[in-house]
């Protein structure tokens, strides 16, 4: 659904950041926080990080926090009260800033949330989330978003896709009925444009792979030396899946404090070897190599199988952090 | 460089070791962890000052002692763990071969685990001056200012393990953090898991960590948790002197002796 | 929507508890709301995640059978965090249990079948709920054999059970135990189930093979059960990956692209030739 498209300037981007913000939403966007940029709370237009290609964090925690209550509950004498955390408001959340791929990452992950079992917690924060993102206008050789059908300037997943213009205005396309609502409620800082302008801005990101060739062949490559080969210099550890905007894998914990208590839904990762440790000490993956496997099986096969959706946006996040330099597209494209 | 390609490609041409862990470029021409196993292979063998993980990581990794004997290539960072690992029993001689990399690049050879020791002795642990500032100044803070330091510096970590994983002397199976009867420190990356998790972290390296910044560099946040290490390493070498990894002398918290002047050992 | 969080359990009094092993507890649990008690519906394979609130989530089977109504039971052996805390629960005391879960053993189908048992160790409980499915509709089905084996004779579990089956004229109850775990007046088979099937050889004409127990012993009594004859789609099993949301989402049961939860965890052995043995 493409519902039109206007320009705004500068200054008034600032300015609808203050609407937005005064109307009590909570603001995510890239900030600086130590060395890093990462998406978190802002205040002001101000704090908003200048330069950046992507977060070093994904944006997932908007939707999807590193950990959850997912009730609490409290012991009385007349038996166990359990507070459902559904039944309470959720705040309205901005993201601003994201890129194409954070925004399309949004969807695999819905799915995931909403299938069969329809996850609440999700499912109430995204559709309290307005997802306000800006296309990229420069890239780097761990971005391959072009390869598993997004782009520097896809619009999947965002209510707003702004590109700056060589003009130095922004080009506004406004993708949903939410992006449509607040060109309404801010009629005065945007005006009536085409999209004229928006190829000649965006990054020019090669295409790597094709995506629909590497689901073909990884139906046949399970028992295979590449899996081992590739994951050798894996620590095992969950930073690629932490990282990842679409990785949703999690743990469920208990803290009690006295008589009360709470139940958390935790990130967890298929790369740690505890993931699927049996009780018995049996694990039915192994090693580095088997978890590495599942790792691009279930975002290059399994997800794409079952929801014509490829569980990975191409951002590059994994690669450009891992902490042992493994690169997902070595694997993909020696398959 | 040629000098360690050769020797490299000798050992395995010799059938000495069965794979050659080493720095080689990846293919977003960035150094990277690789694992030789031919001699042909040892020309992808390279190393300049962009080569900082610590290698010492993987000669606990099951999946890598699975390929035999190794041969590791060995800055300053990766003989100061391989020393600390043998000091806690974790190699024995004979076990590797070590193919030293002096901080000039030169190849090293050294004829026994003593040797490297002996060579680290002219080349100690010496905490950057930024460091000692920065942990001087983090110190005189008032406690309350302290502690908001802290919290504020580990709010963002959402417990990947990234600098666990990366650190060659966390090498146990199970990691306190995953001992769950009693569970001593909470799962969730909230803000007491959070400082649990560091302290915790930063404690059971206390006297064991050769300040080689592999968990800094892995931390995919940029969170400098090596202030932690650092600090403790500073208080260490102010109460014991000669801070580093020994074979010769018991390890500097985990050894005791009876005539220790503090009386709650007796 | 009728579920608004899929995360709560139902709240459940455990009402009566059995020791049946060293280490192995029984628990029979009603619904504190009796709405709970009148909607709730299972079939057997299907399984749950019971909890104590404040300690954690724990996945078992349901063991008690579908047609006994107004309670369920679990079979639990004590082994980790959450089983250590339920072992020590007492009865009158309040447990969580979210569930069912899962898919189900093709009972309907097996009208007019022998029925062939086969379970190891604490993996009864799976079977017991689809045992005493059957034998309270006994008249649909024709032979059924039950094969059962444990460590030693301490670790047989439902001993009450067991000698009731024993006892029943239409049931053939074999009990074995690995060498070495017998007791001098032990009467049963000694010696590994695949090896205690192959010597019973039971026939394959007309008969379904229930096989349920830890991966290895199954990975065993496969071969086994196809040497006598019994087709892949004849012999079923249960697969216990490690599990924590028990609705396709958390990702850690998966083999291959299969959820465990959510797509079994009942399957045929000809279901799992397709699959990659990630189990
Ligand atoms: C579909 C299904 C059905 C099941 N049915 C039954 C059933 O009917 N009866 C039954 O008894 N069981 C059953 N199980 C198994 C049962 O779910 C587990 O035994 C149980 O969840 C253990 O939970 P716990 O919290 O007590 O153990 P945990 O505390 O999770 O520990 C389990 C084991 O792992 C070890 N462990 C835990 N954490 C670590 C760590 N960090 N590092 C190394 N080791 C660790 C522990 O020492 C322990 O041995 C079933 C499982 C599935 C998937
Ligand atoms: S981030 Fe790198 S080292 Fe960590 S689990 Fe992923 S691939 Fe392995
Ligand atoms: S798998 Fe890597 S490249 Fe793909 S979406 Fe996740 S972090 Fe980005
Ligand atoms: S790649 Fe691994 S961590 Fe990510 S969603 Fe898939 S199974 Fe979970
Ligand atoms: S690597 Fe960073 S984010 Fe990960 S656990 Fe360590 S401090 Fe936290
Ligand atoms: S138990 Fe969570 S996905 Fe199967």
């Amino acid at each position: 659904m493409q519902t039109g498209n206007y320009s705004i300037n500068e200054p008034s981007m600032s300015k609808l950041f203050d609407n937005l913000a005064e109307k009590g939403k909570t603001m995510y966007a890239p900030k600086n926080r130590g060395e890093r940029i990462l998406f978190q709370k802002v205040e002001k237009f101000g704090e908003i990080a200048g330069d950046y290609l992507l977060t070093a964090n994904s944006a997932k925690e908007v939707v999807f926090p590193r950990y959850e209550k997912v009730f609490s509950y409290k012991k009385t004498q007349d038996g166990i009260l359990i507070n459902d955390p559904t039944g309470n408001p959720f705040s309205e959340v901005v993201l601003w800033g994201s890129r194409p791929c954070d925004a399309a990452a949004f969807i695999p992950m819905t799915n995931t949330f909403e299938k069969d079992y329809i996850d609440n917690l999700y499912v109430k924060r995204r559709k309290n989330l307005l997802v306000l993102s800006f296309s990229c206008n420069t890239c780097d050789e761990f971005c391959f978003c072009t390869s598993v059908n997004g782009g520097p300037g896809n619009t999947a997943g965002s209510d707003i896709l702004f590109t700056r213009l060589q003009t130095g205005d922004f080009l506004a396309e406004i993708i949903t009925e939410k992006g449509k609502k607040v060109v309404e409620e801010n009629s005065s800082l945007f005006e009536a444009s085409t999209a004229e302008g928006k190829e000649q801005s965006l990054a020019k990101v090669e295409p790597r792979f094709n995506q629909d060739e590497i689901q073909a062949k990884l139906q046949e490559l399970f028992e295979n030396p590449l899996w081992a080969e590739k994951s050798r210099a894996c620590l095992g550890c969950g930073t690629c899946a932490y990282i990842c905007p679409v990785c949703s894998c999690f743990d469920i914990q208990d803290e009690a404090h006295g008589s009360q208590g709470t139940r958390l839904r935790c990130w967890d990762s298929c790369g740690f070897s505890l993931f699927t440790l049996h009780t018995s000490g049996h694990n039915p993956r192994p090693d580095q190599g088997t978890r590495w496997r599942q790792r691009i099986l279930h975002k290059f096969r399994y997800m794409p199988d079952k929801s014509k959706i490829a569980g990975c946006v191409g951002c590059g996040r994994c690669s450009r952090s891992c902490p042992a330099g493994i690169n997902i597209l070595d694997t993909v494209t020696a398959l | 460089m040629n000098e360690l390609i050769k020797k490299a490609a000798s050992l395995l041409e010799a059938n000495e070791v069965q794979v050659v862990i080493g720095y080689g470029l990846g293919s977003a021409k960035r150094p990277q962890a690789i694992f030789v196993t031919t001699p042909a292979g040892c020309e992808q063998l390279m190393f300049d000052n962009r080569c900082i993980q610590n290698l010492a990581v993987y000669l606990t990794k099951q999946e890598i002692r699975k390929l035999g004997k190794p041969a590791i290539v060995a800055p300053l960072p990766v003989l100061r763990s391989i020393v600390q690992l043998v000091a806690e029993q974790q190699l024995t001689e004979g076990d590797l071969v070590v193919l030293g990399i002096d901080p000039d690049g030169k190849l090293l050879e050294f004829s026994s685990f003593k040797a490297i020791e002996s060579f680290l002795s002219d080349h100690k642990i010496v905490i950057e001056e930024k460091y000692l500032k920065k942990i001087e100044e983090i110190k005189n803070m008032p406690v309350g200012e302290r502690f908001a330091y802290w919290v504020e510096l580990l709010e963002p970590c959402f417990k990947c393990y990234a600098c666990r994983a990366a650190c060659p002397l966390c090498y146990c199976t199970r990691c306190t953090i995953e001992n769950n009867q009693p569970q001593w420190i909470p799962v969730a990356s909230h803000l007491q898991g959070n400082l649990e998790w560091h302290v915790m972290r930063a404690m059971h390296l206390a006297g064991r960590c050769t300040d080689c910044e592999a968990c800094y560099h892995a931390c995919p946040l940029g969170i400098p948790i090596h202030l932690l290490n650092k600090s403790l390493i500073q208080d260490l070498s102010e109460s014991f002197g000669d801070y580093g990894p020994k074979i010769s002398e018991p390890n500097m918290l985990s050894s005791f002796d009876p005539d220790d002047k503090e009386s709650f050992i007796r | 929507m009728s579920n608004p969080n899929i995360y709560i359990p139902y709240q459940m009094r455990i009402e009566k508890i059995t020791h049946e092993a060293p280490g192995v507890k029984t628990f029979r649990l009603k619904f504190i709301n009796e709405e709970d008690a009148a909607t709730f519906t299972f079939k057997a394979g299907q399984f749950g995640e019971y909890s104590i609130f404040g300690v954690g989530e724990s996945t078992f089977c349901i063991a008690s059978s579908p047609t006994r109504k107004g309670y369920i039971e679990c079979t639990f052996r004590q082994a980790g965090k959450v089983t250590t805390a339920l072992a020590s629960a007492e009865e009158g005391d309040i447990v969580g249990f979210r569930g069912p879960y899962g898919n189900i053993f093709p009972i309907d189908e097996w009208k007019g079948k022998n029925l062939l048992f086969i379970a190891g160790g604490i993996a009864l409980p799976p079977m017991r709920c689809v045992i005493w499915n059957c034998l309270d509709l006994r008249e649909n089905f024709k032979d059924i054999t039950i094969v059962y084996g444990a460590r030693s004779v301490d670790d047989l579990v439902y001993k009450h059970e067991l000698e009731e089956w024993k006892n029943r004229p239409d049931v053939n109850l074999v009990t074995t135990v690995d060498p070495g775990g017998e007791t001098p007046d032990w009467k049963g088979e000694i010696g590994f189930v695949p090896s205690v099937v192959e010597k019973i050889a039971p026939s394959s004409g007309n008969t379904i093979a229930i096989v349920c127990g830890p991966p290895i012993m199954i990975k065993f009594t496969f071969p086994v059960l196809e040497k006598l004859g019994f087709a892949p789609e004849n012999i079923y099993t249960t697969l216990e990956n490690r599990m924590k949301c028990g609705f396709g989402k958390c990702g850690r049961c998966n083999v291959g692209e299969v959820y465990v939860c959510k797509d079994g965890p009942v399957f045929s052995y000809a279901q799992l030739k397709l699959l990659p043995a990630e189990y």
